[in-house]
């Protein structure tokens, strides 16, 4: 009798293997799949491979694979047209590239696919993202890896010791800082460390389209919902399933919009545009913003209970401004990364150089200040980069009043192993715009000492620093 | 104008930096002149492609997928990249004279089902 059940059982096991939606079935899974007749065309593709290549599988129905994928494997030796010709199951190490242009180091298991008769009836093809991996084996042999945030300020320190804190929960991360702070690098940084970092990370940002077309990129739509709606359109809430949704420029959402944001938030559910079937996903929320969104709250133009939703965990990064410790050991970053990618002989920039970009104000921050050195090691045509080979708008904008440099470590000329010893007069650069590091320096030894009234010890103690240093400030800004 | 193709047989190459085949073409107004100049790169390279677009003073690039950084060096250097194109390059090179060539498009003749567009 329980032989008999079990038959049963096992029987129904089998009719329902054979019933599966296979499609269905790899959607789950956390690897891209392709699926290639035996003209290498595109039969299907799972969910994840949606994600990981950012094409929907009806857009590309049909279409050549490799043109799907974007490969680097035509350049090992052709190995699907191998499976295809053999038995044999061929795994790789390549990459892709997607359609937001990003590289991703990826493990392709090429598995031939025969019918009973033996017919060959295309491959199918695994992706499996190995950026995490990757990084490892670069960690491993002492490499920074992935770990592109580079500063070693007080302020960077505390950003720091919250990432791994912000990585190990599911709450809602908010990060805020002006523009070119880096808040991009700190969202895919929480994720990759995050229990999620299998999962894509997606990044929409919603200053970048009008609200009905955000609605349609957000939550997707079906076939008809609009005029032009001519398939159904998954969109990013469904493509994250699993991993992070990186809401940029949060503060640009309309109102309407922030309230189907706060919904799928609260039940994890939302309807597509048009769509009459509810959608279930499992999607962690990193939003980011350079405005003030409490004043936004105030003003009325940003919904309370979403400030308070996104606010969980709240990372604010200083503007480089703020980051003199760090201002020198970027510049030495940019400036090494680029003489190597441009293949230049440059040895470092002259005294007069670096009194100009410690004196600018940076309204663009790291990226700003990335551009600029981007531009000089580019137009620089000798060993040492000059003020006129920095870009023109920088020498027009106001710099410090003062025309020393604000770094003492640059002022004595220590840690300079990359600069001229002839230097030039700055005359003709500086101007009184108080909108430079030196200013916000005095402004910030000026805040300490009142705040200890006076006290330079405790004021020394609040901003960092060495009692020396500290007194070597309040001479160089005349505040005695 | 001169636009140059990253080519793969008759279609866009998937990738820019995989290309071994450059197709290099002049036009004025909606009109190509002359003939299109056909490139054997004597192997692939991204860095290679880019230089060559600068020496040749090319005003648009089209190609399929493209990393960031040799996207950001055209757009540095002034030229117009309409990348992620899918299909036959001279549908390609049609599209763009008339202006109607879009990033990511997927061109008529890419798939075997039906036509996209």
């Amino acid at each position: 009798m329980a032989r008999k059940k079990k038959r049963s059982s096992f029987q129904d096991s089998v009719l329902l293997l054979n019933q599966l939606d296979l499609i269905s079935l790899f959607d789950s899974m956390t690897f891209g799949v392709l699926f290639i007749d035996p003209a290498r065309r595109v039969i299907a593709i799972n969910r994840f491979l949606e994600a990981l290549t950012g094409y929907n599988r009806e857009e590309v129905f049909g279409v050549h694979g490799e043109n799907v994928i974007r490969s680097n494997l035509s350049s090992l030796d052709d190995p699907v047209g191998k499976a295809l010709e053999s038995d044999k199951t061929m795994i790789l190490e390549g990459d892709i590239i997607n359609q937001s242009r990003k590289k991703n180091p990826i493990r392709f298991t090429i598995t031939p696919l025969k019918l009973m008769s033996g017919k060959m009836a295309g491959a199918m093809i695994l992706l499996e993202d190995i950026s995490l991996l990757k990084d490892l084996d670069n960690k491993i042999h002492g490499f920074s890896g992935h770990d592109k945030i580079i500063g070693h300020s007080g302020k960077m320190q505390e950003i720091f010791e919250l990432l791994p804190i912000a990585a190990r929960t599911d709450a809602s991360v908010l990060i805020t800082g002006e523009t070119g702070t880096g808040k991009d690098l700190v969202a895919e940084a929480i994720h990759k460390e995050s229990k999620r970092s299998r999962y894509p990370f997606i990044k929409v940002n919603c200053g970048a389209l009008p609200e009905s077309l955000l609605e349609s990129e957000l939550f997707g739509h079906v076939r008809g919902a609009f005029t032009g709606a001519d398939k159904d359109k998954p969109g990013m809430f469904r493509l994250a399933h699993g991993g992070t949704l990186f809401l940029t420029e949060i503060g640009d959402l309309s109102l309407t919009l922030q309230v189907k944001i706060l919904t799928v938030l609260d039940d994890k559910e939302f309807f597509p545009v048009g769509g009459s079937k509810k959608v279930s996903v499992d999607v962690r929320i990193i939003a980011a913003t350079h405005r003030d969104l409490g004043e936004l709250v105030r003003q009325g133009k940003f919904r309370e209970d979403l400030y308070y939703r996104l606010n969980v965990l709240r990372l604010h990064l200083p503007p480089l401004r703020e980051r003199e410790d760090d201002f020198r050991l970027l510049l030495d970053h940019f400036f090494l990364e680029f003489r190597k990618n441009l293949n230049k002989k440059i040895k470092g920039f002259s005294d007069a150089c670096l009194k100009i970009l410690s004196s600018y104000g940076y309204p663009g921050n790291i990226r700003e200040l990335r551009n600029i050195v981007e531009y000089a090691v580019n137009v620089c045509p000798n060993e040492v980069i000059q003020p006129e080979h920095l870009p023109k708008t920088l020498l027009l904008k106001p710099h410090t009043s003062s025309q020393t440099n604000s770094y003492g470590e640059m002022e004595s000329g220590e840690n300079e192993p990359k600069t001229m010893e002839n230097s030039e007069s700055l005359n003709t650069f500086s101007a009184s715009g108080p909108v430079g590091w030196g200013e916000v320096e005095r402004n910030m030894i000026l805040k300490s000492l009142t705040k200890t009234a006076g006290n330079r010890t405790k004021a020394a103690e609040l901003l960092g620093w060495s009692r020396s240093k500290l007194w070597r400030k309040i001479k160089h800004h005349g505040l005695e | 104008m001169k636009i140059l193709v990253t080519i793969q047989k008759n279609e866009v190459a998937p990738r820019f930096d995989q290309s071994s085949e450059i197709l290099i073409t002049e036009t004025e107004g909606e009109e190509i002149i002359g003939n299109p100049r056909i490139i054997l790169l004597p192997g692939t390279s991204g860095e290679d492609i880019c230089s060559l677009a600068t020496k040749e003073n090319i005003s648009m690039v089209i190609c399929g997928g493209i990393e960031e950084t040799h996207y950001q060096y055209l757009k540095w250097k002034k030229i117009k990249v309409i990348d992620g194109v899918i299909g036959p390059y001279e549908k390609a090179i049609k599209f763009a004279i008339v202006n109607n060539l879009k990033p990511g498009a997927i061109l008529p003749g890419a798939s075997i089902v039906g036509e996209k567009s």
